[in-house]
C-alpha cells in the first residue's frame, strides 16, 4: 500500500513517536540533573554516574546479570535451536503434539505463574536457589522464543539443498554444519540476541527464582524504584538505554551489509553459471 | 541416526517437561493441599516410598478448600474481574492509538518503512522496567506533566494520575503500543492500493473506503495485535505495582503479594490455577487465529 501520505498520517506518526520516546528522553535528560529531586532541574552535573560507580551493590547486580544473561541465552539458543529442528524436521513421533504445545505456551502464560511454578520445583527438588536457578529458569523461557524464531527460518528454507550435500556423500552432521547452519544463522543469532535481552531485561521471574544469594540488576532497580524516583536509577537507565541504542543500531547495520554482500555474491555466482 | 534423532528430540523435550509441565504439576499439587501442611518451608510430599498407601493418602489430601476460600474472599473474584475488565479497555485503548500509527507507517514512502519499523522496534528492546519508571517522574503530584499544565495555567492544583488506574492505562498503551502496531503494519503493508483506487472510482469517500476496504482488510492484524495485548496484560505484574498504588486491583499483584507478603503459597497456587483457566480461551483462540491465517498464506 503506497498512496498519498496525508497531514492525518503525519500527525499520528508525529504523535506517536514523541508518546513513544518522550519519557525516554526526559529520563536521560534528567540523569544529568545535579538535584537530588529528580523531577526539580538545578543544573548540569554527572554527579550521580560517580555516585552509581562506586555503589558496589549496583556493581554487583551488573555482574550477576550478566553472567546469568550471557550463559542462559547460550543455553537457550542451543536449546532452541534443537527444538526447532525438532518442530520442522523431526517429523511425526509421540508427543509432537504436547511437544509443540510446551513450545508456544511459555510465550503466553504470564510471568508470574512461570515464576511461581519454577520455584515450587526448584523447592520440590531441593536445589539450593541463586545464580544457578535464575540461569536454569531463563534458559527455559528464552529458548521458547528462540525456537520460534528458528524454525521460521526452517520452515523457509529449501530442504533439497541439505538433501543435496547428503547425496554429495556429507554425513547428517556435516550437512547440517556446513549446509544448514549457515543459512539458519542469521534466525540463530536473532534468537541468541532476543534472549540475552529477555535475560537482562526480566524482573518477575527472577524475583520467584532467586534466593538470597542473588539480586540481578531489575531486582535491585524494582526495591529502588519502588521507593520512588530516584538520581542513580535514571543515571543507570541512560546508560542501559544507550547500550541498547548502540547495540540494535549495530546489529542492523551488520545484518543489512551481510545481505547486501549475499546478493552480491548470489549475483555474481549467477553471472558465472 | 535414528539414535540421533531420538536424542535431539528427546533433549529439549526433556527440559521442557521437568521446567515447564512438572512445575505446573507442583502448582496443581499445593493449590489442593492444606494450608496448615503447605506453609513454608514447604515439601510437596510425593511419598513413593509409602507405596499404595502412600499415594492414596496423597490423593485423600487433596481438596478444593482453597478454591473455595477465593470464592469467599471477595478480594480475589474482584482482582479477575479488575484484570479483565483493565485488559479488556486498554486493549481497545491500544487499537485506537496504534490503528493510526500503523496506517500512517504503510501510507510512507517504501524507502521509510524499514527505518520507521525500527523507531518502534527500539523501545522493545529497551528495558521495561526503566520505561515503566520513566512514567513515575512524568504522572507525579510534582511530575513533569504536573509542572507543565501548572506552568501553562491549564490548571490550578497538581492532578492525580500517579497511583491511580489512570497512570496504569497509561503504562499499559506505552509499555504494549509495539505489539498493536506491527501486526496491524504487517497486514496493512501487504494491502493492494488498486482495491482502494477502485473502490474510489466506484464512487466511495475516501472515508468509506477505508472503513468498507482497507479496515476489513486489515482485521487479521487488528485481532493478532488486540491478543497480543490482552493476554499478557491480565497477568501483568510491573505496571500495576508501580504505577497503580493501593486502589489498582490487578490479579498479578494479588499472586505476587500473596507469595511474597502473606507467604500463602496454597492460595497463591489456587490463584494461579484459576489465572491460567481464564486464559485458555483467548490462549486457544489466538492459537486457532495464527494458525488459520498461516493457512490462508501458504
Amino acid at each position: 500500500m503506497s498512496r498519498r501520505f496525508s497531514w492525518f498520517n503525519a500527525t499520528s506518526l508525529t504523535l506517536g513517536f514523541v508518546f513513544l520516546y518522550l519519557p525516554i528522553t526526559i529520563l536521560v535528560i534528567y540523569s544529568f540533573n545535579s538535584s537530588k529531586l529528580v523531577t526539580v532541574w538545578a543544573g548540569f552535573s554527572t554527579k550521580w554516574y560517580g555516585v552509581l560507580f562506586r555503589d558496589q551493590a549496583y556493581l554487583d547486580a551488573a555482574v550477576i546479570t550478566l553472567k546469568v544473561a550471557l550463559v542462559s541465552s547460550t543455553l537457550a539458543t542451543i536449546l532452541g535451536t534443537m527444538a526447532a529442528w525438532v518442530l520442522v524436521r523431526a517429523g511425526r513421533f509421540r508427543g509432537r503434539t504436547l511437544f509443540s504445545g510446551m513450545i508456544y505456551a511459555p510465550l503466553v502464560v504470564p510471568d508470574v505463574i512461570t515464576g511461581l511454578s519454577l520455584l515450587l520445583l526448584f523447592i520440590a527438588l531441593g536445589l539450593n536457589r541463586g545464580i544457578g536457578t535464575i540461569i536454569l529458569a531463563h534458559a527455559t523461557f528464552s529458548m521458547c522464543y528462540v525456537s520460534v524464531v528458528v524454525s521460521s527460518r526452517l520452515v523457509s528454507f529449501d530442504q533439497s539443498l541439505e538433501e543435496a550435500a547428503l547425496d554429495l556423500g556429507c554425513s547428517p552432521f556435516d550437512a547440517f554444519r556446513s549446509v544448514t547452519l549457515p543459512i539458519i544463522a542469521p534466525a540463530v543469532v536473532s534468537g541468541w540476541l532476543l534472549s540475552f535481552t529477555l535475560s537482562l531485561d526480566d524482573l518477575v521471574i527472577s524475583t520467584f527464582a532467586s534466593g538470597p544469594s542473588a539480586t540481578t540488576l531489575p531486582m535491585k532497580i524494582y526495591s529502588q524504584v519502588r521507593l520512588g524516583l530516584n538520581p542513580e536509577i535514571n543515571a543507570l537507565s541512560t546508560i542501559l538505554i544507550s547500550l541498547v541504542t548502540i547495540g540494535v543500531i549495530a546489529s542492523s547495520l551488520i545484518s543489512k551489509r551481510a545481505s547486501v554482500r549475499r546478493q552480491r555474491q548470489e549475483q555474481q555466482a549467477l553471472a558465472q553459471s | 541416526m535414528n539414535l540421533r534423532r531420538l536424542a535431539l528430540i528427546a533433549v529439549p523435550y526433556g527440559w521442557l517437561l521437568l521446567l515447564f509441565l512438572v512445575p505446573f504439576g507442583i502448582v496443581l499439587k499445593i493449590s489442593l493441599s492444606d494450608q496448615a501442611l503447605a506453609i513454608p518451608p514447604y515439601t510437596p510430599t510425593f511419598d513413593l516410598a509409602g507405596g499404595w498407601a502412600g499415594i492414596k493418602s496423597f490423593f485423600t489430601g487433596l481438596d478444593l478448600e482453597n478454591f473455595t476460600y477465593l470464592t469467599t474472599d471477595n478480594l480475589y473474584w474482584k482482582a479477575y474481574l479488575s484484570s479483565v475488565w483493565i485488559a479488556t479497555l486498554s486493549t481497545l485503548l491500544t487499537l485506537l492509538a496504534g490503528y493510526p500509527i500503523a496506517y500512517a507507517m504503510a501510507r510512507a514512502r517504501p524507502e521509510w518503512r524499514p527505518t520507521l519499523m525500527m523507531l518502534v522496534i527500539l523501545p522493545f528492546w529497551t528495558s521495561f522496567l526503566i520505561r515503566i519508571y520513566a512514567w513515575i517522574g512524568i504522572l507525579g503530584q510534582t511530575g513533569y506533566l504536573n509542572q507543565l499544565l501548572l506552568w501553562s495555567g491549564l490548571i490550578s492544583k497538581p492532578l492525580v494520575i500517579l497511583n491511580t488506574p489512570v497512570a496504569v492505562y497509561i503504562g499499559i498503551i506505552y509499555a504494549y503500543l509495539p505489539f498493536m502496531v506491527l501486526p496491524i503494519y504487517a497486514t496493512l503493508e501487504k494491502l493492494d492500493s488498486d482495491l482502494l483506487e477502485a473502490a474510489e472510482d466506484l464512487g466511495c469517500s475516501r472515508f468509506s473506503a477505508f472503513w468498507l476496504v482497507t479496515f476489513p482488510l486489515s482485521r487479521p492484524g487488528v485481532i493478532a495485535g488486540c491478543f497480543l495485548v490482552f493476554i499478557p496484560v491480565v497477568g501483568e505484574f510491573v505496571i500495576p505495582s508501580l504505577l497503580g498504588g493501593s486502589r489498582t486491583l490487578m490479579i498479578g499483584k494479588v499472586l505476587w503479594d500473596e507469595f511474597f507478603s502473606n507467604r500463602d503459597w496454597p492460595t497463591a497456587s489456587a490463584v494461579a490455577v484459576v489465572l491460567l483457566l481464564i486464559l485458555i480461551v483467548p490462549i486457544i483462540l489466538f492459537q486457532r487465529h495464527q494458525q488459520r491465517q498461516q493457512e490462508l498464506d501458504a
